[in-house]
């Protein structure tokens, strides 16, 4: 269960810094997984993560909770417990797609997937050889998605997860959260438009 | 290998990887050293008594130069390709990965030096007792830039004109390596005692390998918070 | 006792205790300076061995152990402040830097101005103190440099809090690496301070204190201007600069 309150920050809601994407409302929906779980005020798939970001300006005095346990004391098995599908893919463009997602499964030993299984499922088994900067930017972004299966991982948080996907493949996004729900998982995302996905969810908004 | 061990090996054999896909990354520091060496005798003359007598100090300062360049890339595009927020939030503790990366820098860029050094210590005719000398104190002095270095490096990712700020704060701590090593390489010149030198760079490069991936962790969580 | 500390930690509270504190030490160091000086310059005996030159230790000697005394605090209160999230331990460490600093680029000048009669040159090499207090120097620099070049007050305060903290190895480490060096090429610079005659010492410390006093109400100055920088959209700042009795 992942708990998030406010802390004494800016109420409401704006950022002291400029933000350059787009302005105006950001939703953002959560799933829970097993039990009850509640998702408060600001909460934004960035800052829970830890990780520097423009939204974090929102929370960056609040505080998360997993389980009752403040995640600072036990940040090493809140990272093992979660994957960051960020803006910025943080996949390496002269690599080879099968090089990246090796690199990722060697920090994360205990994964289970089978990767020839993901691939498929996400379109890009025949890329795997390529060079990562070759690919156009939906198929980075389905890599990314690829690494975020095979992570294996209870906690996914995404942050505008369906940048450069076309319809198709915002779909699968769709479908992938949707799976990943009903298996008892749960997904944090921040995104610009609505979605609709068939599990409950908490909705946020922030002006 | 035991599970602490998994991201070290990870980190630098990505890192790896990515230099051998970029060769010219790994060659323009040891140009840069080779051209180094070749100022000095253009700018104070070729007489081989001042060649040999400065020969451990001009090329160990060359050494140094070309690390403090190869330093600045270090962390760079992992900070802008996204990689380094995602090393920020791995399960695996951070000074580890941090090592895999050093381990990574020094094997193509302290470890090249090494190697490249003889060719131009016996244009500064030095003789071939003391060249291995001159390796052995640019092998165990390297690791230790390397390591201090990426404490820098941390410290100055992703800030505007990084360089030239990075430069500034690793030579005070470059400064005590560069002393032992070339002075250990001027006194096995002459054939004094030089095992105090040797023996102290040792010492150095344990010390850095147990203390400074916490430090260049601690830096990297602060400028990327 | 703990009650005095926290009160100490509070910036308000610190702003008005300073604003009495300063002064006064303002005052006394500057008394103990003047006398110092006066001791120095024309009542203590010339030196057998160096003449007049001498005197200028009346300065040097204070300067250097400042510069080492404010680097030392520069790290202490950074490690305060990055520990125990402290606040105003942040705003010691960054107005102690320029004094610090001001005070090593003294020390070098007035070890020069010493040096050019004993070595014959303005700047000797071969000296392992000035060596050491020119590296000292540097590591004051990059210190300033990098909290200039992050915009982000907490971020800068904590980086160059790490960073005054790897640079107090350092200078143990530079120290003893330059005296190897300088021991290694002897035959450059040989000079021996000899032990001081009583009349010489006591001015000596008379300087030291003075100087000191000095430089904690130079400090408690920086101190003030830094809280009040750093707190500038607090409530109190902004009724104590609103209130008719105003502090300047």
């Amino acid at each position: 269960m992942v708990r998030a309150s406010p802390g004494p920050g800016p109420g409401n809601g704006k950022s002291s810094r400029s933000e350059p994407e787009a302005s105006g409302e950001r939703a953002v929906r959560a799933s829970p997984g097993p039990g009850p779980a509640r998702l408060d005020e600001r909460v934004v798939a960035d800052g829970l993560a830890g990780s520097r970001s423009q939204a974090q300006a929102l929370i960056r005095t609040g505080r998360v909770l997993v389980d009752d346990v403040p995640v600072e004391k036990q940040r090493q098995t809140f990272h093992g417990d979660l994957v960051w599908l960020a803006h910025r893919t943080g996949l390496k463009g002269d690599l080879t797609l099968v090089e990246n997602l090796e690199f990722e499964r060697s920090l994360r030993a205990h994964s289970n997937r089978d990767p020839e299984e993901v691939y498929e499922r996400l379109g890009i088994s025949r890329l795997k050889k390529l060079v990562l900067r070759s690919l156009s930017a939906g198929q980075q972004r389905r890599v990314a998605l690829a690494r975020m299966l095979l992570s294996d991982v209870p906690l996914w948080f995404m942050d505008e997860p369906f940048t450069n996907l076309d319809r198709e493949g915002r779909a699968l996004v769709m479908e992938l959260v949707e799976d990943h729900c009903s298996k008892g998982g749960m997904c944090v995302m921040a995104a610009h438009q609505d979605v609709d996905i068939d599990v409950p969810t908490t909705r946020v908004k922030i002006q | 290998m035991p599970g602490i061990f998994y991201g070290l090996a990870a980190t630098a054999k990505r890192d790896l990887l990515l230099a051998w896909k970029r060769p010219g990354d790994v060659l323009n520091p040891l140009f840069f050293f080779a051209m180094v060496c070749t100022l000095f005798p253009l700018a104070v003359g070729p007489s081989a008594e001042q060649l040999e007598f400065s020969g451990p100090g001009v090329l160990w300062v060359a050494a140094l130069l070309a690390t403090l360049l190869s330093l600045n890339s270090l962390f760079l595009t992992d900070y802008e390709d996204g990689s380094l927020d995602q090393l920020l939030v791995s399960p695996q503790p951070l000074p580890v990965l941090v090592l895999g990366k050093v381990l990574a820098h020094w094997l193509t860029s302290g470890l090249p030096l090494v190697f490249v050094s003889p060719i131009l210590a016996i244009t500064y005719r030095m003789p071939l007792s003391v060249v291995g000398v001159m390796m052995l104190t640019l092998g165990l002095g390297t690791i230790s830039l390397s390591l201090l270095g990426s404490i820098g490096a941390a410290l100055t990712v992703g800030l505007h004109r990084g360089t030239a700020l990075l430069s500034l704060l690793i030579l005070p701590l470059a400064m005590p390596i560069m002393i032992l090593g070339a002075n250990a390489v001027s006194l096995a010149s002459t054939n004094d005692v030089y095992s105090t030198g040797i023996w102290a760079l040792g010492a150095y490069a344990i010390a850095s390998l147990s203390l400074a991936p916490y430090a260049t962790a601690a830096a990297l969580r602060i400028s990327n918070e | 006792m703990w009650k005095w500390f926290h009160m100490l930690a509070s910036p308000p509270h610190f702003y008005r205790i300073s604003a009495i504190l300063a002064p006064w030490l303002g005052m006394a160091g500057l008394i103990m300076v003047a006398y110092g000086t006066w001791q120095g310059l024309f009542v203590v005996p010339m030196d057998y061995q160096q003449g007049d030159a001498f005197r200028i230790i009346y300065v040097h000697v204070p300067s250097a152990y400042l510069s080492m005394m404010a680097y030392m605090i520069m790290a202490t209160s950074g490690a305060i402040g990055l520990i125990w999230r402290i606040k105003l331990a942040h705003a010691v460490a960054a107005a102690a830097a320029p004094i610090g600093a001001g005070f090593t680029f003294l020390a070098l000048c007035t070890g020069s101005i010493w040096g050019r009669p004993m070595w014959g040159t303005w700047w000797e090499w071969g000296d392992p103190r000035m060596m050491s207090e020119l590296i000292l120097l540097f590591l004051y620099f990059g210190y300033m440099a990098l909290r200039s070049s992050i915009d982000d007050t907490a971020k800068a305060d904590k980086a160059s809090a790490v960073l005054a903290l790897v640079g107090i190895v350092n200078v143990v480490i530079v120290h003893f690496s330059v005296e190897w060096w300088s021991s290694l090429h002897q035959g450059q610079t040989v000079f021996k301070k000899g032990t001081m005659d009583a009349d010489m010492r006591v001015p000596l410390f008379i300087m030291l204190i003075g100087f000191t006093l000095l430089f904690g109400s130079m400090l408690l100055r920086r101190i003030r201007t830094e809280v009040l920088y750093r707190e500038r959209r607090t409530r109190w700042v902004r009724e104590m600069i609103l209130s008719p009795e105003g502090d300047a």
